[in-house]
């Protein structure tokens, strides 16, 4: 890739090389940092600490479970709201993107509701359903629900309509239009509105459990913080990107699985 | 057809608003300890306004969560600004900032207000350093991406006209890649909002998030439909505002129609 500083691109050893040197720095401030006793260790434990930390969690139980388990009540919590978004947001999108009264009706309610950021539906969240399971629930979908529908309603708006046309003339039986023409030109824009989705589900779901229930990686991370453990946290903002980075690399994986069965080359949207 | 739109538009939102009004008043659908009717809404509005709730009145929340989103999407944008240029810029630069840049990227910044809070405490600056890592991320990575897709006739031309490499950055690379920051920066603004909302939950003495904890504590149902309709609004004006913003500095630039519905 050109770019405006230099016109060749590095080599790999040069970058492999960079990019451990930077590391390596960041590792560095972040140890003297706290070896120095420039910073108190309860204030930044050390990396060794914080890694300690984290494997002492996944066997003995803090803030009432191990880490294993508070992520378990995690990925449930996580995972029903995720399900309950795509199960209403993707037909949704995809009705709207087809019939354009509906378009019309949900829009503006879907526009006035847009700026009101997720997690301060906590309140009603935690009033209409719960600190359990419901209301942590509501806040998932809450997150996860506007890049879902937006994805399926562009990816039913990309459709080309000639498509549809030179179908319906050859007399194709509606079942066959909606499995053969209108998903497979869909798919890709579905896809990557649901990987946008899972990303803030997941951000939601950690808003949520700092705020209202009593399990859960969040819940374990706000009483850390109570508790001044601030390795406790680190060690709780490690498991909290891990996942994330799981769940992400499953979609991708899924997202190329699906472009190469449905053989869409579009441009994730 | 726009107009035909605009009717249904107005007759949806209206059939909303007298479905609410019904089923919270003479219909009985819907019990007020769940979700408030209109009328309690205006009195609550009222008592905030007038008599002030949760230790100050609505003027003083909204600026002082007003005043902390600014602030902190401000530092964020202009670092993550700054570094996204020097990223896209520089490939060595790149290379040696990448590998750390990954290792944070994954962590969702809602994730970061405990440690804020442990650090720097219940008050304005925990605030703006989640936002920071909040708001920070969308914008390298759109500002890189911006300088990475400048065409390269343009930069080989400046730089056989023997352009200076510091008016290459100001004549020629920041206005190109101009588009893209403010794609990342409008991500900036949202991830801002969320998380300063989300940190005012988790604990604060002023602001939205405040009212919205403190209504939920006192089962006030009409007072958290308040907390949520100014930040939905004041999400909203914010984004106006940095659309203005972009149409501004953006008028000369063929894709400034993304300014229009931001």
């Amino acid at each position: 890739m050109p770019s405006p500083g230099r016109r060749m691109p590095l080599s790999a050893p040069e970058r492999l090389l960079l990019g451990a040197l930077g590391l390596a720095l960041f590792f560095a401030v972040w140890l003297s940092c706290s070896l120095s006793g420039l910073v108190s260790p309860t204030f930044l434990p050390n990396p060794g600490t914080v890694l300690a930390q984290l494997a002492h969690l996944l066997r003995h139980p803090y803030a009432g479970h191990t880490l294993p388990e508070h992520l378990a009540a995690s990925l449930l919590r996580y995972g029903s709201g995720l399900l309950l978004a795509c199960l209403v947001g993707l037909p949704l999108g995809l009705l709207m993107g087809w019939f354009r009264l509906l378009d019309n009706i949900v829009t503006p309610i879907f526009n006035g509701l847009r700026f009101i950021a997720p997690i301060a539906w906590v309140p009603f969240a935690a009033l209409w359903f719960g600190t359990g399971l419901g209301g942590p629930v509501l806040i998932i979908f809450t997150g996860a629900f506007p890049p879902a529908l937006i994805g399926a309603y562009r990816g039913a708006r990309l459709i080309d309509p000639q498509l549809i046309e030179a179908a319906r003339m050859l007399g194709t039986p509606h079942h066959r239009m909606l499995t053969e023409i209108l998903l497979p030109d869909a798919v890709p824009s579905i896809i990557a509105g649901l990987r946008v989705a899972a990303g803030l589900g997941w951000q939601s779901l950690i808003g949520a459990e700092l705020i209202v229930v009593s399990s859960g990686i969040g819940y374990m991370m706000v009483q850390a913080q109570a508790a001044v453990s601030t390795k406790t946290v680190m060690a709780g903002i490690i498991a909290v990107g891990i996942v994330g980075t799981v769940i992400d690399g499953i979609l991708r994986f899924g997202e190329r699985t699906v472009r190469r069965r449905y053989g869409v080359v579009g441009t994730s949207a | 057809m726009p107009a035909r739109r605009g009717i249904v538009a107005v007759v949806a939102l209206a059939a909303l608003l007298a479905l609410w009004a019904w089923s919270t008043g003479p219909g009985d659908l819907i019990s007020p300890m769940r979700f408030p009717s209109p009328p309690l809404v205006v009195a609550a509005f009222v008592q905030i306004a007038t008599r002030g709730f949760a230790g100050a009145t609505l003027w003083v929340h909204i600026l002082s969560s007003l005043s902390l989103v600014i602030e902190g999407f401000l530092v964020a944008a202009s670092t993550g600004t700054a570094l996204g240029l020097a990223m896209g810029w520089s490939p060595r630069f790149a290379a040696l900032v990448n590998p750390v840049f990954q290792l944070i990227r994954p962590i969702p910044p809602l994730a970061w207000i405990p440690l804020a809070i442990l650090w720097l405490g219940l008050g304005a600056a925990a605030k703006i350093l989640v936002i920071w890592f909040a708001a920070f991320v969308p914008a390298v990575i759109n500002t890189e991406s911006g300088v990475r897709d400048i065409p390269v006739h343009l930069l080989e031309a400046a730089r056989m006209l023997g352009t200076p490499r510091l008016r290459m950055l100001r004549e020629i690379v920041i206005p190109a890649a101009l588009p893209q920051i403010f794609t990342g920066l409008r991500l900036s603004l949202q991830a801002s909002w969320t998380t300063l909302v989300a940190a005012e939950l988790v604990g604060s003495f002023y602001g939205l998030g405040h009212v919205l904890n403190a209504a939920q504590q006192d089962i006030d149902p009409e007072m958290i439909f308040v907390g949520m309709a100014c930040v939905g609004l004041f999400g909203w004006l914010t984004t106006l505002l940095l659309a203005a913003v972009e149409a501004q500095s953006l008028g000369w630039h063929a894709s400034s129609r993304s300014a229009a519905h931001a």
